[in-house]
């Protein structure tokens, strides 16, 4: 919207524009970008001997190695299969349950204080018992990723739902909306920017505990390769796994700001970023 | 015909709102209500809209007893209360879902042009000033044709040049299809621009204080001695609502002041 005001400007104003939308995210990248050339410089200089912190060029052949023989692949996509289910379990419960504490009062008295205190548990302290219940293989996994998802949802939409603005309720009583449409024009729409930002705290939480996940017994995975780094003594391999979630991480994050930016292009917000 | 039959409001914490209001506005008869705060003005309304219906007593329009909003029944908030995910043309429109999508398209045109907003139409609500919005908000209730229209205090966060602005605008649109129009508001020069009656409430509990018919001939001159006679009038009544010594020459005195020439 603003970029859209400033091109309605003099044509000064509109290259200045232009060459800020190129430049900002550029921006971004200057601190990683310095920090690697400096420490690939200092370990060629020889300052380190970089055994226990490999220099970026040693991390990227690693990366590539794994890349090239189809490995970095395997696991990456194991990875993202387990968040992918646990996500949509996690968002589904947290979707289902926040709505209902949220809208009803007498549900929230009920549920909500449970739910707090399972909350506070330390969701790791699960993975005994989720082995227990559900197996070492991806049952539980995915079930320990869906738990991690479902609390930031569930706190989101609960929330969302509970600070509707009356004002606007009452627009749709006054055209007489039925208790479905008035979820579906008023209510759905006016939750719709706390739900994304509860999406990606949930995504960001799923991201969390597939490692933990995966470093309790799976033989594939991302979390696989950081622990098989670390028995074998491949400190580059670890980095290399972690540069690989830090990739996928940030892609599933803007994606759900991708697909859900057009659905808020109307929100008044102080930073557009 | 819209008809209060002894209408009262208790709340549950047992604060009495209204009491005994009883009141009959005729067809396109523009009804105005001033009075101090608390004296249960918005209240009053909010048993008309339906909004909050009343604990004794009812409210009758056409016969039929109102105890939830009505079709026939538009409703105004002292904020536009626009729907921000909805662009400015889809919010006029919000209260023609049941109706095809060629009609319902005409008549947001139609409105929107009528209020003088037509190159608006594609725009978010937030792009809006203040009277923008509220003159969508006045489109937004009229485009489905109500009865009755009722209004809290619509104009009251707007500045005076758009305020005047906007009570000429909702005359002429009153104009069109004649509703009903019960209407609060706290400002009396306003209540004379646009009434046919204006009716003083008085608090604990509230209930109406006195009626003044407001017959001077359309459009109003807010410079007019005639103007300044029913203002007097009006202030004199709302000074004795509140049990305030009476702050304004009084309606004898205004008359002598005022010499022959000026009854209407």
């Amino acid at each position: 919207m603003t970029a859209g005001v400033e091109q309605a400007g003099v044509p000064e104003a509109t290259s200045k524009a232009g060459r800020a939308r190129v430049l900002r995210p550029a921006l971004g990248l200057l601190l990683p970008v310095g920090l690697a050339v400096l420490w690939e410089m200092a370990v060629r200089m020889g300052l380190s001997n970089g055994r226990l912190v490999p220099p970026p060029s040693v991390i990227w052949n690693t990366f590539s190695d794994l890349a090239a023989t189809g490995e970095l692949q395997r696991h990456a996509l194991a990875t993202l299969w387990r968040v992918a289910w646990g996500f949509v379990f996690g968002v589904m419960a947290g979707t289902i349950f926040g709505a209902i504490t949220g809208y009803s009062a007498l549900t929230h008295r009920i549920v909500d204080p449970t739910l707090q205190a399972l909350r506070s548990i330390p969701s790791i302290a699960w993975v005994p018992l989720f082995i227990l219940w559900f197996g070492i293989f991806e049952a539980s996994k995915i079930i320990l990723i869906a738990v991690g998802v479902f609390f930031p949802v569930y706190l989101g939409v609960m929330g969302a739902v509970m600070s509707v603005d009356r004002k606007i309720v009452e627009v749709g009583r006054v055209f007489r909306l039925s208790g479905l449409a008035m979820v579906r024009r008023i209510l759905l729409p006016a939750v719709m920017p706390a739900y994304v930002i509860a999406l990606r705290a949930g995504l960001g939480l799923g991201w969390m505990f597939v490692v933990a996940a995966e470093f309790l017994g799976a033989s594939t995975g991302l979390g696989f390769l950081l622990i098989d780094g670390q028995q074998l003594g491949k400190p580059a391999q670890i980095v290399a796994a972690i540069v690989a979630f830090a990739i996928l991480g940030k892609t599933t994050d803007w994606l759900i700001v991708a697909v859900s930016s057009p659905f808020l292009r109307w929100e008044d917000r102080f930073a557009r970023t | 015909m819209l008809v209060l039959d002894r209408v009262g409001k208790v709340y549950p914490n047992g604060v009495r709102a209204l009491e005994g209001i009883s009141l009959a506005v005729a067809p396109g008869e523009i009804l105005v209500t001033i009075g101090g705060s608390g004296c249960g003005k918005s209240t009053m309304l909010r048993t008309v809209s339906g909004l909050d219906p009343p604990t004794q007593g009812r409210v009758v329009l056409d016969g039929t007893a109102i105890t939830a909003p009505h079709e026939k029944i538009g409703m105004i908030f002292q904020e536009p209360r626009l729907l921000p995910w909805l662009r400015v043309a889809d919010n006029v429109g919000f209260g023609l879902e049941q109706y095809p999508k060629a009609e319902r398209r005409t008549r947001v045109g139609g409105a929107l042009d009528r209020v003088g907003l037509t190159e608006k139409a594609r725009v978010w609500p937030r792009e809006l000033s203040g009277g923008q919005a509220q003159r969508v908000a006045i489109a937004r209730a009229l485009v489905p044709r109500p009865e009755v229209l009722v209004l809290d205090e619509p104009f009251s966060a707007l500045d005076a040049f758009t305020r005047a602005d906007l009570q000429d605008h909702l005359l002429d649109l009153w104009a069109d299809l004649k509703p009903t129009l019960v209407m609060v508001t706290h400002d009396v020069d306003e209540a004379i621009v646009l009434a046919d009656r204006i009716m003083v409430m008085r608090a604990h509990p509230g209930r109406v204080y006195e009626e003044i018919e407001c017959e001077l001939p359309r459009p109003r001159d807010r410079q007019s001695a005639a103007f300044d006679f029913v203002k007097r009038r009006v202030l004199a009544a709302l000074d004795r609502s509140l049990d305030r010594a009476v702050t304004v020459a009084d309606e004898g005195e205004t008359r002598a002041a005022a010499g022959g020439g000026l009854w209407w």
